[in-house]
């Protein structure tokens, strides 16, 4: 270190959410006695517009060349506070941050013991700080192209967001066939207008367009790199066997800037409610099975033209104990849509829907939900707790959760709502993305409301219901949105990657290879001139596993060193 | 179980991706636990060097905790396989050197488990408060 340090710390009071339990006031001062501070402030939200101006107009009027906010979590700030600490002159990676909010005003009561552990906290970001060195910003470049898993809605909207900007789209689709699920779909709501009067010409102009190539039964074996240069290897998957897929012979490689997961759901299978008679009972069908009669125009069961038709909604949906305790929401609507679609075809028939609630969300879905009850489909509370044969037709006992009892109702036709689930191959693309799912099963986006398009991997973005059920406008959406946030890196040319990297000291390394054995990114490799290890920082990830097992001690990585880590711990048992 | 006046101080080495995050999400939640816990975060638990946990512990840190992702989801595929190996090794030389291998917990917490986050610094500081004061300290004081 070749001048004293000037370190400048600001302790957040974040509204009342740390104030109340910690005593800023206390830590401030504190703050103030530990070695390297010039300054230490208190404010507001620091987050705030003039809360990074106290930091930017420090830096220069006080010339700082360190700077510590003590606030939330480093995840949901530390790119905030280290932007304005490069607009105060400092250097972003002299930046650290004490999450004294998360893990210390949010988590204790005891206003004395809080503020304690706040200054201990302070006290370790400020220790580490004096260690920070400086780091420069890096960039690479990015590889044009992206590669779209799933050949539904979702991804061929996505493709040809992406194709129309000029980029080429590498649709993967595991079937024979484009337009996913929906393409099974006769009329949607709330339009009813049919799904032949626009899912073709999508298709078609996917198809055609110059920027789009298409993997018809094809599936993604292979995923390396990172944001900007993936390699995407595609293999066509004829058979059930996965076995066969791994072959290095048949695969393509696809080298892409960003990956957009557009793989769907899978749609609840009944025979897991043996209840409801599904597949014992042909009366009993479900509500995809219902597409393709109205679609057909014939609702016969056995030659007989219903007379009683009735809907089961949320079947495979809110049941916790078949662990899809989520609302599968298009189910509602979907069984208003059939059911005022028999009301067309079969006037003389009556129409009953059994519910637990109707959720008649979004455009025009409560006026929908009128104009079935308008149409002359009757809506009862009750759930179904089993049906069985009486002749030609199938009995329902439903608990009535209105009247608080039990009533029959007889049916010719007993169509079932069945919600979505993850696909059976979920656990495959999690794997092959290190993609993380939530609760549900269903993939995880990376906060549930700033980026709901983006997961824990950069560069890999989710479209449509492989991240939870929804319906078409609300894919389209956020298909429009996973192009756009792919294309991203893709127009910068560059992304950024991180420079906390592993550094070899060339002096202390023995060349023993160590390094290179413990690395999973091949980022160390041995100077065949200098017998010394050599990190491509490119590749290194900032792991640290090279830094532990390097027996020289040769090895550090920047950000991350030994003495920063050792003077936190001296602050913080001190 | 009886009162007593001594606080143990618990620092905790966290990777980045899991466990910090599982802190994150303990706060969040509101969900309360014992103040005694420190937390240190670093990217991986696989880049805990034995001698921040010994450093810990001699400069008078009464339990050590390291928390990584569970087996299979490191975010670096195999860094907490190595915490593992390096953890068990260490507390194994801790043991045959006479001293309290059992003040080093190392455990998998991931960024959706909250309550589990808050349990584990719960029990480890039950845990330590019974124990009582790391003898380390004084043993080892130069």
């Amino acid at each position: 270190m070749t001048s004293r340090p000037r370190i400048g710390v600001y302790i957040c009071h974040c509204g009342t959410n740390i104030a109340a339990t910690v005593d800023v006031e206390a830590v401030t001062e504190f703050a103030q006695t530990l070695p390297g501070v010039v300054v230490a402030r208190q404010y507001t939200y620091m987050c705030s517009e003039p809360g990074q101006a106290l930091i930017k107009e420090d830096g220069r009027k006080l010339g700082l060349d360190r700077v510590v906010v003590a606030s939330c979590s480093p995840r949901m700030h530390e790119p905030t506070f280290r932007a304005a600490s490069q607009e105060g002159g400092v250097n972003p990676y002299r930046f650290e941050m004490a999450n004294i909010r998360e893990q210390c005003s949010w988590v204790h009561q005891d206003r004395g013991e809080a503020t304690e552990k706040a200054k201990a906290l302070v006290a370790a970001a400020v220790a580490k700080a004096i260690r920070l060195e400086p780091l420069e910003e890096r960039e690479v470049g990015v590889t044009p192209g992206v590669v779209v898993i799933g050949g539904g809605v979702a991804g061929l909207v996505a493709a040809l967001d992406v194709a129309n900007a000029g980029f080429p789209a590498y649709i993967v689709e595991k079937s024979d066939h484009l337009g996913g699920r929906v393409a099974e779909l006769n009329r949607t709501f709330p339009e009813l207008e049919p799904v032949s009067e626009w899912l073709p010409a999508l298709i078609e102009r996917v198809q055609a367009h110059p920027n789009i190539t298409l993997f018809l039964k094809a599936q993604v074996v292979g995923v390396e790199g990172y944001v900007g240069s993936f390699e995407v290897a595609v293999t066509g998957s004829r058979g059930t066997g996965e076995q066969g897929s791994r072959e290095q012979g048949g695969a393509h490689v696809l080298s892409v800037g960003a990956i957009i997961v557009a793989t769907g759901y899978n749609v609840f299978d009944p025979h897991a409610k043996p209840e409801f008679g599904y597949g014992r009972y042909p009366q009993v069908i479900t509500t995809l099975e219902m597409e393709r009669r109205l679609a057909e125009g014939d609702l016969a069961v056995d030659g007989r033209v219903p007379q009683e038709v009735v809907f089961i909604k949320c079947v495979g949906s809110r049941d916790v104990r078949l662990g899809h305790s989520y609302c599968s929401r298009v189910c509602c609507q979907v069984s208003g849509k059939q059911a005022q679609l028999v009301r067309q075809l079969l006037p003389e028939s009556r129409v009953t829907v059994f519910y637990i609630d109707v959720r008649a969300f979004g455009k025009r879905g409560e006026e929908f939900y009128d104009e079935a009850r308008r149409a002359g489909v009757r809506y009862r509370r009750g759930n179904v707790s089993e049906i069985y044969r009486r002749g030609d037709r199938v009995v329902l006992r439903v608990e009535d959760t209105l009247l608080r009892k039990t009533v029959e109702q007889e049916a010719d036709l007993v169509v079932l709502a069945v919600g979505m689930e993850p696909r059976e191959d979920v656990d495959d693309v999690a794997a092959l993305l290190k993609l993380p799912r939530s609760a549900d099963g269903f993939f995880l986006e990376a906060h549930p409301k700033l980026r709901p398009v983006d997961t824990a991997v950069d560069g890999v973005f989710l479209a449509g219901c492989c991240q939870g059920p929804k319906d078409i406008p609300d894919t389209v959406a956020q298909a429009k949105a996973a192009a756009a946030s792919a294309l991203i890196p893709l127009l910068r040319g560059t992304v950024p990657i991180i420079s906390e990297t592993a550094v070899v000291d060339s002096d202390l390394c023995a060349g023993c290879g160590m390094c290179v054995e413990v690395c999973p990114f091949d980022a160390p490799a041995l100077d065949p001139l200098w017998g010394v290890s050599r990190v491509n920082a490119v590749l290194c990830k900032g792991c640290g596993a090279c830094a532990v097992t390097c027996p020289s001690k040769a090895i550090r990585v920047q950000h991350f060193t030994p003495d920063q880590i050792l003077a936190q711990v001296d602050a913080l048992v001190e | 179980m009886e009162t007593t006046d001594f606080e143990p101080k618990i620092v905790a080495f966290l990777c980045n991706w899991c466990t910090y995050t599982g802190a994150d999400l303990a706060g969040t939640s509101r969900i309360q636990y014992p103040p005694n816990v420190r937390i240190i975060r670093l990217m991986c638990s696989g880049s805990v060097d034995p001698t921040y946990v010994l450093k810990a512990l001699l400069d008078g840190a009464d339990g050590v905790l390291i928390g990584g992702c569970h087996p299979g989801d490191c975010h670096y595929q195999s860094g907490n396989y190595k915490a593992r190996r390096r953890i068990i090794a260490l507390k194994e030389i801790l043991k045959q050197s006479g001293l309290e291998e059992d003040r080093v917990w190392l455990r998998w917490i991931s960024a959706s488990e909250g309550q589990r986050f808050a349990d584990t610094v719960t029990q480890m500081t039950e845990f330590l408060k019974e124990k009582g004061p790391n003898p380390m300290r004084r043993e080892w004081a130069v």
